[in-house]
């Protein structure tokens, strides 16, 4: 699995990046996570409102912080 | 609060099995929770009077009272008022998505266009750090410059925080004026600036940069359970983050209200000072405070005889231009084009200040 999280490196977005991390850590799920900041990447991915949450590809969410509890719902049904 | 909890039945039955059972709980602790939040607010101002002059013991017409009398009754009144307010914006928020305003916004003209993103500017979500991705998400798939800098001009400077606290605080006379004038200066800017023809102040990688639009995958259809528990989560973030701002803003007040002399805003902030509409813009323009912090240093100089109209410009400066947006925009304009907008935005606000002194 592939995480992206999306963010020009705002609180927020680096709030999801370790919720991120801490939603994979109790599901003890593996998967890559990596942080885009390059605008241009973000805007090729059709996001306007970040932070924004890409997994394999797809956009699952933008514009928003969920918490830990919304993030493992969100992972596990990708 | 209980009408927005309210709504939910008769919502839900359009495409849920009614189940008046399952909804009457909450029912009841909305109504509950409305009508606690009525006998606090409307108790505040007996309760801040009979602390400092019952309990405290402390003589009317003393200075330290009557700060500590303003701030006692100001913070609770200002912070329930936020309370509801952000609980109602998040809600309202809840049915528009950026993704959802370009589409209607896409291929619009001019006019037309800067009226729609300006009302759009209102009620989208919208959080400055994402302005350079949503600038150009706006500009490469159709929206008119112009156009989209209405929209960006209105999402910060008709702040809902702002427009409730003014209401609460001065009235709808005051809050209609605010929000009129601030529509007004969102769709006249980015008029100008459509008419202008400034695109190739654009920075150029922004209009190669090809946008996908398949984000529209994540536009889920919302519940209302889960669009009150947005408005909760509205609650948490904005609450949590500003309350230290408004309960500074209120003490700042306080101490203006108690110990400024009553006519000293008049000679500096009054109508007759002509420069002082251009003074208070130029000032608000490098602050940068949220706008709930702001409205009770607002309040505080209007009661001391600021003229109504200096001290909306110094707000609409201080919220609507910041310098942390500018820097950000400045990835994606080039400078002539962001002194533009300052300056017609700037221009505006004046305007609005200037009106404001001769009219009332």
């Amino acid at each position: 699995m592939k995480i992206e999280v999306l963010g020009t490196g705002c609180p927020k977005c680096m709030s999801v990046e370790q919720n991120v991390k801490k939603a994979l850590a109790q599901l003890a799920v593996q998967a890559d996570v990596e942080k885009v900041t390059d605008i241009q990447q973000i805007i090729q991915k059709g996001v306007m409102s970040t932070p924004a949450l890409v997994i394999d590809g797809k956009v699952v969410f933008q514009g928003k912080n969920p918490t830990v509890d919304q993030l493992k719902e969100i992972i596990q049904g990708a | 609060m209980s009408g927005e909890l309210q709504r939910h039945p008769a919502d839900r039955k359009a495409t849920r099995i009614p189940d008046p059972g399952r909804w009457l709980p909450w029912i009841l602790i909305a109504l509950a929770a409305a009508a606690a939040w009525w006998l606090a607010y409307s108790n505040l101002e007996r309760f801040a009077n009979w602390l400092v002059y019952g309990a405290l013991g402390m003589p009317t017409g003393n200075r330290l009272a009557s700060a500590i009398a303003f701030f006692v009754f100001e913070a609770p009144k200002v912070l329930l008022l936020l309370l509801v307010v952000v609980f109602g914006v998040g809600i309202v928020r809840s049915f528009f998505t950026p993704e959802r305003t370009r589409r209607m916004l896409a291929g619009r003209r001019q006019t037309a266009g800067n009226v729609l993103a300006s009302l759009l500017g209102v009620v989208t979500p919208f959080c400055s750090c994402s302005a350079v991705p949503l600038f150009i998400g706006f500009v490469t798939t159709g929206v008119p410059l112009g156009v989209t800098f209405s929209f960006l001009i209105a999402a910060p400077m008709i702040n809902e925080v702002a427009l409730v606290l003014l209401f609460g605080l001065f009235g709808w006379k005051v809050a209609g004026l605010y929000l009129g004038t601030g529509l007004l200066i969102a769709m006249g800017a980015g008029w100008v600036i459509g008419k202008l023809r400034l695109e190739r102040w654009v920075e150029g990688w922004v209009y190669a940069t090809a946008h996908a639009s398949s984000a529209s995958g994540t536009e889920e259809r919302m519940g209302w359970a889960e669009r009150v528990s947005s408005g909760r989560d509205a609650v948490k973030d904005i609450v949590s983050r500003v309350w230290p701002y408004v309960l500074a803003g209120i003490a700042v007040g306080a101490g203006i209200h108690g110990y400024v002399p009553e006519q000293l805003m008049a000679s500096i902030m009054g109508k007759g000072a002509w420069w002082s509409v251009p003074l208070a813009v130029l000032i608000g323009i490098p602050m940068y405070s949220n706008a709930a912090g702001i409205i009770p240093v607002v309040q505080a100089l209007l009661e001391k005889g600021a003229a109504l109209g200096t001290v909306l410009a110094f707000m609409m400066s201080v919220i609507g231009l910041s310098l942390p947006e500018v820097v950000i925009l400045r990835k994606v304009l080039k400078l002539p084009l962001i002194a533009t907008f300052v300056g017609v935005v700037g221009a505006g606000i004046l305007v609005v200040g200037y009106l404001f002194n001769f009219v009332l």
